[in-house]
């Protein structure tokens, strides 16, 4: 299956945040924008909804925590139970320090390979599609031309307001 | 709609369009009215060129005193640890000094990229990069030295909790040493994650200028296959901000429990409740010492004059300033307290400290660590990158013999004056210490020559503050 798209490609990152609002507003469906860094208040303009990593990252965390206060209760009381200095077996505030550092290990690993997931980003891995100079200085705007009655005409309107570099129909197969 | 991060207005949802920002408001974080595809082409070009005379001397130096540090080492593994000055009463010395020197060292590149990302200072983005690069090397130097203080380094790997044939018999957890171990290789990985995944953009970006060829297809591996979606970004800020908030707590418990490694004993000088704030002041006041040393060499061979300006090195200076009082404050608070305890051990500690035969490391520690920074307060040396470039090295050397104090003064002289002895170091000790500065800046001068040493993307998302809407970009 092909589809056709509409890239449109701006010079700075407010035209860029104001184009991608005007096209949501006018009703275009905005396949993504390709930008060279993380232009604040795109997201926004483009309605894409807030990630969940937060909820992973958390997740994590915990699962650290408690499976490492659980390891370490196990050994030291269960497993193999040594007496050190008369201290109690089950020496909770001893195991803090250990259980805090496993903690932010799993919540920062954890998060990264969601992340990393999510984005299907991968070493080696091809990237989808490059447009233009999105890496160096280029904001690229992909619109999807989802029935005959997309006009390039009334897009180029559309962004009158906006400094348009160029604009180009492509057609990708998937 | 207001950032995340810096908290300021960036989209105007009533008219629909992004908020520049106001200039004036700030200063310019980068100089020279630079556009997007300069800052690409200034950081990358570096990357391109053959290596200059003055890294390869650089690279060569380093080198050699890296051989140093490794045949220092190689003759101690080989020999046993009776090779350094240690005896009966001592220890622990250099190698202990070296391992919390370096990890202190480490922790600036933390409060750099974590802290004040959470501070919302601008200004971090031009140094972030090295910062993070010199904790990395600051960990791997300091990681080094518990493992050949065990004398036996083959058999380190006693200190992870693993199933093994004595009974198995797992690590004491509740002992400090342990706490330390999991600290330091949490503290790596995560500062190597966190380094790595602000590389990703870079990475896509030098991919995208290289022609053809081993290169860019080395860069394409690392790249993981990015291309600036706006989807991928926005989780890529979301985790870029869960990382930050992360690693915060992370170097503060570092610090903090590499400080337990002396407090939780019961020797006069380091049993006290102070030693946690006062190693993580210590460590950021050391540590941006030497970002501040390298900054200051790197802007100038690299020509990043305008990326690393005097505004950014005023800053640094400033939290010189600010640390350095506490770590002052701290040397005062150590002295009432002992004072005030009214215990006769503790009293004489510092009294030996100040007074007894190592009365000289006492008094370089102090002049270099509390009287030093005090010339930050005039703005005419702040401005100055000579003045700067030379407090800064005294600062290191003073918060070496901090450590140096710390631990020396303590064990030589402890309770029974017959079980009081001296500690000289010996050439392998002195060998080990400088071949430990070799590995750091072997492995800074390979960074510098192979990876970008400013986060392009990131010093692009600031570029314009402080600018005219219209100027520049």
């Amino acid at each position: 299956m092909s589809r056709r798209i509409l890239v449109n490609v701006f010079g700075s990152e407010e035209d860029i945040v104001g184009a991608a609002a005007r096209a949501r507003e006018g009703g275009y469906t905005i396949l993504d924008a390709y930008t060279p860094f993380a232009v604040h208040g795109l997201d926004v303009a483009m309605g894409i909804r807030p990630t969940r990593l937060a909820y992973v990252c958390l997740a994590f965390g915990l699962t650290g925590a408690i499976a490492k206060l659980g390891f370490q209760i196990w050994t030291s009381a269960w497993d193999w139970p040594v007496n050190v200095g008369g201290k109690p077996l089950v020496s909770i505030p001893a195991f803090v320090p250990v259980t805090f550092e496993v903690m932010v290990l799993f919540a920062g690993v954890g998060t990264v390979l969601a992340f990393l997931l999510r984005s299907r980003l991968f070493p080696g891995a091809a990237p989808k599609a490059t447009y233009f100079r999105a890496t160096d200085d280029q904001f690229v705007l992909v619109l999807e031309e989802r029935d005959a009655s997309f006009d390039v005409r009334n897009v180029e309107a559309l962004f009158r307001p906006f400094k348009l570099l160029h604009l180009e129909e492509q057609i990708v197969r998937e | 709609m207001h950032d995340v991060v810096t908290g300021e207005k960036v989209f105007d949802a009533s008219a629909g369009r992004a908020v520049p920002p106001q200039p004036g408001l700030r200063k310019p974080v980068i100089l020279g009215n630079k556009t997007y595809r300069d800052v690409t082409s200034d950081i990358c070009s570096q990357l391109d060129q053959k290596a200059s005379l003055s890294w390869w001397a650089a690279f060569l130096v380093s080198l050699t005193v890296l051989a140093v540090g490794a045949l220092s080492v190689g003759y101690q593994v080989l020999t046993g640890v009776g090779v350094w000055g240690l005896n009966n009463t001592v220890g622990w010395a250099f190698d202990i000094t070296n391992f919390v020197f370096w990890i202190g060292i480490g922790h600036a590149g933390t409060l750099i990229s974590a802290i004040l990302f959470l501070f919302r200072q601008k200004w971090r983005t031009s140094v972030n990069r090295s910062a993070e690069a010199m904790t990395i090397f600051a960990v791997i130097c300091a990681g080094i030295f518990p493992i050949i203080h065990t004398g036996r380094p083959w058999l380190a790997f006693w200190l992870l909790p693993y199933p093994n044939f004595r009974g198995p018999l797992w690590v004491n957890f509740r002992s400090p040493l342990v706490w330390d171990m999991f600290a330091i290789s949490c503290y790596f990985t995560i500062s190597a994650v966190f380094w790595f995944v602000g590389l990703i953009p870079d990475f896509a970006t030098l991919r995208d200028r290289t022609a053809p060829g081993i290169r860019k297809r080395i860069y394409a591996f690392l790249s993981l296959g990015w291309n600036g979606s706006n989807r991928t970004w926005h989780r890529y800020e979301k985790v870029y901000l869960l990382l930050a908030g992360l690693a915060t707590p992370l170097v503060i418990s570092v610090h903090t429990i590499v400080s337990w490694d002396f407090a939780t004993s019961v020797i006069p000088g380091w049993h006290t409740t102070i030693l946690p704030p006062y190693f993580v002041a210590g460590a950021v006041f050391s540590g941006f010492a030497m970002v501040l040393t390298l900054m200051l060499i790197v802007r100038r061979v690299m020509r990043l004059e305008e990326y690393i300006t005097p505004h950014h090195i005023e800053q640094m200076c400033t939290i010189i300033l600010a640390t350095g009082g506490m770590v002052a404050l701290a040397y005062a608070t150590e002295l009432f307290v002992a004072y005030y305890s009214g215990n006769p051990y503790e009293r004489f500690a510092f009294v030996n400290r100040a007074l007894g035969p190592y009365a000289w490391t006492y008094w370089i520690m102090i002049s270099c660590n509390v009287l030093v920074p005090q010339f930050f307060w005039f703005k005419r040396v702040r401005a100055n990158v000579a003045a700067v470039f030379a407090l800064s090295i005294f600062i290191n050397i003073g918060m070496w013999f901090e450590r140096y104090v710390i631990i020396m003064t303590s064990l030589t002289r402890d309770y029974i004056p017959a079980g009081w002895s001296g500690f000289t170091p010996t050439l392998v000790d002195l060998g080990t210490l400088v071949g430990s500065f070799g590995l750091f800046f072997t492995l800074f001068l390979l960074f510098a020559r192979f990876l970008p040493m400013v986060a392009i993307g990131e010093v692009k998302g600031v570029l314009r503050y402080g600018r005219s809407v219209n100027g520049g970009a």
